[in-house]
């Protein structure tokens, strides 16, 4: 089935829940409202006609510049009966954004939802394990999100360069290049 | 033992006067620093052994540096190890943790004590010297296991676990199969043993009840090479899964006790083996037996345990590890009942009524089945030979 | 709203507080010979016998995504090398690809058959470390250094081609970094006579037909058709499980319709279907059919015209807006790139769907009811890069 088709199947099983579509692109998408995704998802598997058996990838995309600001969830299916491919699009508001898991359609999703979680801040209702994957589990934010801006120190490290050392390098000192100076401390203490 | 007495009468003759027991306990002594201090050398020829044909058997030439040929290579890591850091965990249990590699050399070296390297060249000839092995060679599992529960480190207490499991039980088929060549020759010393093969190859306790003796020689050596902890029976110092199993939290010299175990337990095993099997300190033809007036005996000893080694060390680089319940199957299903069988055939063949020395067993079935193994392996040596030479050939081309 | 998520969810039995008395947990620790990077596995255990593993990754996470942001197209290359840092020709073919299919590039087939070429070697190369350190954590440690050894050659061809041994940055957005050197053909085809007599009938017989590591393999981490798919997993460790899937074959990419090889499924010929040893097996096949392909590549090659391998390279990679989701067969199953472009320089948002980070996803689910040592041969079977999992 191409684009076209899936399209309106959808359509017609879900009316005014297919929110927009782009057929022409290079990756056609179907836009789906946020509290039907799960249903969707579903017909999409378990339909005999689409048996979108597999779920390859999940990713957030955050638009904070688009009209309107938004985040989405953009769920890529495969079908391994029929080979075709489809896209479907979730559009979250990107404070508190929230949607409901597949983690029950697709296994896969477990994994991809908690680094959904940890980059972006997404919450998925009903996951079984909600936790950051990739990040140290108290590194606070979300690093993905557009606004995001490196924190001063983290447990106590710096995680930029301090003032200081930028001052010192713009005034010309070499910071972090050789030759370095290798005399011990007590080098000038006199022994006995 | 009684050498060295002779020996230190003959030095010191003052000393015949000195109360009998105070020569034998120098004789003792003495004898006891040469056996260990020979005894102790052995593992740095071992390892530098293992590293070389481990290299060869890879493709690569192993230690060249540091000597020709790397042959300094394990003096300087006994140095090194010698001098490193022998770092203490906070919450081990000292006493364990400083105890067990004693043990396990305890269990490893002790048998020496009995092994002969000529007529009368052997520290002590008990007359229960198989007896003797057996007993000793369980000291070196409660090492094991002090090591594994004292570092107090879970990986080691796995690692310790595991070896007590192992050794425990190739131990059975091990000392059954012990009996195999002591019901033969009737004697549990292993002076009387060896002599009981004299008088050629085809005396060797490996050619007797063919292809039943074989069969015992080589469970004999899988159990050997289990109690050793060598691959293909290595769980408890897994490398890949418990990172050093038992010995994980040893550094410094305690870690080199370990090594100098295991490869002192190795070259046990296969002096053993050759001392029941292959005929000890026999050359395998009379003649061989004497280099004009210096017995060849130790020599030829040492050629068999090595070679037996050889074999251990080419096995370790072949072949992948057995899981813990595939080697307890091993231990339980497969190498005791062979034991059991064997120990029950030949005591039965033994004391065949039909002639004085029992079933004539060997002209009538051993000996036609010796010659038929025999040339079949020559043929199949030839065609690999042949294979080889071919496929050399396909590649040139 | 809490934004570390740190707190187990309810029902978990990872609290150490409430273990049952005969059950430990054992870290499988970042440090680990046997982890194939720096992956903990928090294994729940009762003596040997494995109740419950939760793989932690994260330990390699570079911000591959971040970074992707801020350097344009051409200067995600060398990022997208170090993600799957043992089979890097694959990544930066698979980012091309991506980038190419959103901006309208088409390769000429010259382009394409170094392509392949190259790819080929890499899955041949890959195999061999995923092989060699297979064998050396289930306890052979030889074939390690066989396979090393013959991997070092095809390593040398590479720098012979591009200078790195490595990590190539040799696949660029619409053509390559560097045109093959002259004499590469009859390099690539000694190469290729060794291995196909020696290598690969040595590996057959000295590993994968060996009596004990069938016996460690045959058995364990058995993975059904169902939950291979449900889990995403794809490549040799999918054909393991007895699905015939290959993107090669069902949509292929770089003129791999021009070529003809098979697809090696696993059949459960030792134990049950999906065990580690069919994945095992599935992937000592490949390099044979790997093997086959180069041959006729570099038949191929000697016969079309040669191109310059950068004309179609743009001086300034400028997508139009859109988005694009391409995926490519990497040695580790279908290494998948979704790129977002805003018409400028750099890219929008760059997600890359590695093969290895899915199959880590059904381990938790696999080890259930192993044993210790069957977890290191879970973990070796699915082959994973800790570099991918975590880019």
């Amino acid at each position: 089935m191409d684009a076209k088709a899936i399209h309106d199947a959808l359509v017609g099983r879900f009316g005014e829940k297919i929110l927009s579509a782009d057929l022409e692109a290079v990756s056609p998408f179907a836009v789906v409202a946020t509290e039907a995704i799960v249903e969707v998802a579903e017909f999409c598997k378990s339909d005999s006609a689409l048996a979108m058996d597999n779920l390859m990838c999940l990713s957030g995309v955050d638009y904070p510049k688009e009209e309107p600001p938004r985040m989405e969830v953009v769920y890529h299916l495969y079908s391994y009966t029929h080979h075709h491919t489809f896209a479907l699009k979730v559009h979250l508001p990107r404070e508190n954004p929230a949607v409901a898991t597949v983690e029950r359609l697709w296994g896969v999703a477990n994994f991809h939802e908690r680094e959904c979680w940890d980059m972006f801040g997404i919450v998925f209702a009903g996951h079984s394990d909600m936790r950051r994957i990739l990040l140290p589990d108290d590194w606070e934010g979300h690093p993905l999100r557009k606004d995001w801006e490196d924190p001063e120190y983290y447990n106590g490290m710096h995680v930029k360069p301090t003032e200081q050392m930028a001052e010192r390098a713009m005034g010309g000192e070499a910071i972090g290049v050789g030759p370095f100076d290798f005399t011990p401390p007590n080098a000038n203490v006199e022994t006995e | 033992m009684d050498i060295t007495y002779d020996m230190l009468l003959g030095l010191v003759p003052p000393l015949a006067d000195a109360p009998h027991w105070l020569l034998i306990l120098i004789a003792a002594a003495l004898t006891g620093v040469i056996c260990f201090t020979f005894a102790g050398i052995g593992p740095i020829v071992y390892v530098y052994g293992e590293r070389k044909i481990a290299g060869f058997m890879q493709d690569r030439l192993g230690p060249m540096r540091v000597g020709k040929w790397g042959l300094l290579q394990t003096i300087a890591d006994a140095v090194k190890l010698m001098f490193k850091e022998a770092i203490f965990p906070k919450n081990v249990d000292r006493k364990l943790f400083l105890l067990a590699p004693f043990m396990v050399n305890i269990g490893a070296f002790l048998p020496f004590v009995v092994l002969p390297w000529g007529g009368r060249l052997q520290p002590a000839d008990l007359n229960i010297g198989v007896f003797y092995i057996a007993a000793i060679a369980s000291i070196s599992t409660i090492g094991l296991i002090m090591a594994g529960w004292a570092s107090n480190n879970k990986y080691a207490l796995f690692g310790g676990m595991r070896a007590a499991a192992q050794i425990i039980s190739y131990e059975i088929p091990a000392l059954m199969l012990l009996l195999v060549p002591v019901m033969i020759v009737g004697s549990l010393s292993l002076q009387d043993i060896v002599t009981y093969q004299a008088g050629g190859l085809q005396n060797w306790l490996l050619f007797r009840y063919f292809p039943l003796m074989p069969i015992a020689f080589v469970a004999f050596f899988v159990a050997g090479l289990a109690e050793c902890n060598r691959t293909p029976f290595d769980i408890p110092e897994a490398e890949s899964e418990l990172v050093a199993g038992f010995h994980t939290e040893y550094s410094g010299f305690f870690f080199a006790m370990f090594m100098m175990a295991e490869y002192t337990e190795m070259f046990v095993i296969s002096a053993v083996s050759s001392v029941l099997f292959l005929g000890g300190y026999l050359a395998p033809h009379p003649a061989l037996q004497t280099l004009g007036p210096v017995p060849l005996g130790w020599f030829w000893l040492i050629v068999k345990a090595w070679s037996l080694l050889f074999v251990m060390m080419w096995l370790r680089w072949t072949l992948p590890r057995l899981r813990v319940d595939q080697l307890m199957y091993v231990a339980w299903k497969v190498l005791v009942p062979i034991a059991f069988t064997l120990v029950i055939v030949v005591g039965g063949l033994i004391l065949w009524p039909a002639t004085a020395n029992g079933f004539p067993w060997d002209r009538w079935v051993g000996w036609p089945l010796t010659l038929g193994v025999m040339s079949f392996l020559i043929m199949v040596m030839i065609r690999a030979l042949r294979w080889n030479r071919q496929r050399a050939g396909e590649l040139a081309a | 709203m809490s934004s570390t998520g740190f707190a187990p969810p309810p029902g978990d039995t990872w609290d150490y507080d409430a273990l049952d008395t005969d059950e430990m947990i054992l870290q499988m620790g970042p440090q680990h010979p046997a982890t194939h990077g720096v992956l903990r596995v928090e294994l729940r255990t009762d003596g040997e016998v494995v109740r419950a593993a939760r793989p932690h990754i994260g330990y390699l996470h570079r911000c591959f995504e971040k970074h992707a942001e801020n350097v344009d197209y051409p200067g995600v290359m060398p990022y997208a090398d170090r993600m799957d840092y043992v089979a890097s020709m694959g990544n930066t073919l698979g980012f091309a690809l991506a980038v190419e299919k959103l901006a309208g590039i088409e390769t000429s087939p010259y382009v394409n058959t170094i392509r392949v070429i190259v790819a080929e070697l890499q899955r041949i190369a890959s195999h061999c470390v995923a092989i060699g350190t297979y064998a050396m954590d289930i306890g052979a440690f030889t074939p390690f250094l066989h396979l090393l050894r013959d991997r070092e050659k095809i390593l040398d061809l590479f720098e012979w081609t591009c200078g790195a041994r490595l990590l190539y940055n040799y696949n660029w957005v619409g053509g390559m970094s560097h045109d093959l050197p002259d004499g590469f053909a009859r390099a690539t085809r000694d190469l290729l006579r060794e291995f196909d007599a020696v290598t690969y009938p040595e590996l057959v017989d000295l590993i994968i037909t060996n009596k004990i590591f069938i016996k460690r393999l045959a058995d364990v981490g058995v993975c059904s058709t169902e939950l291979a798919i449900s889990y995403d997993l794809t490549g040799p460790n999918l054909r393991g499980s007895g699905l015939a899937r290959d993107l090669r074959k069902d949509a292929p990419y770089c003129g791999y319709e021009n070529y003809d090889f098979e697809i090696p499924v696993g059949d459960g010929r030792f134990g049950p279907l999906g065990s580690c040893l069919d994945r095992t097996w599935v992937r000592v096949v490949e390099m044979q059919e790997s093997s086959k392909i180069i041959h006729q590549a570099l038949n191929r090659l000697e016969k079309m015209e040669k191109t310059d391998v950068h004309e179609t390279v743009p001086r300034r990679v400028k997508p139009p807006k859109g988005e694009v989701y391409c995926r490519s067969e990497a040695p580790r199953g279908q290494l998948g790139y979704y790129v977002v472009s805003d018409g400028g320089v750099n890219p929008y948002r760059v997600k890359v769907k590695s093969p290895c980070f899915t199959a880590l996803s059904v381990f938790h689910h696999m080890a259930k009811g192993m044993m210790i040592a069957d977890v290191v041969a879970l973990i070796g079977s699915f082959d994973i890069v800790l570099g991918e999992i975590d880019r």
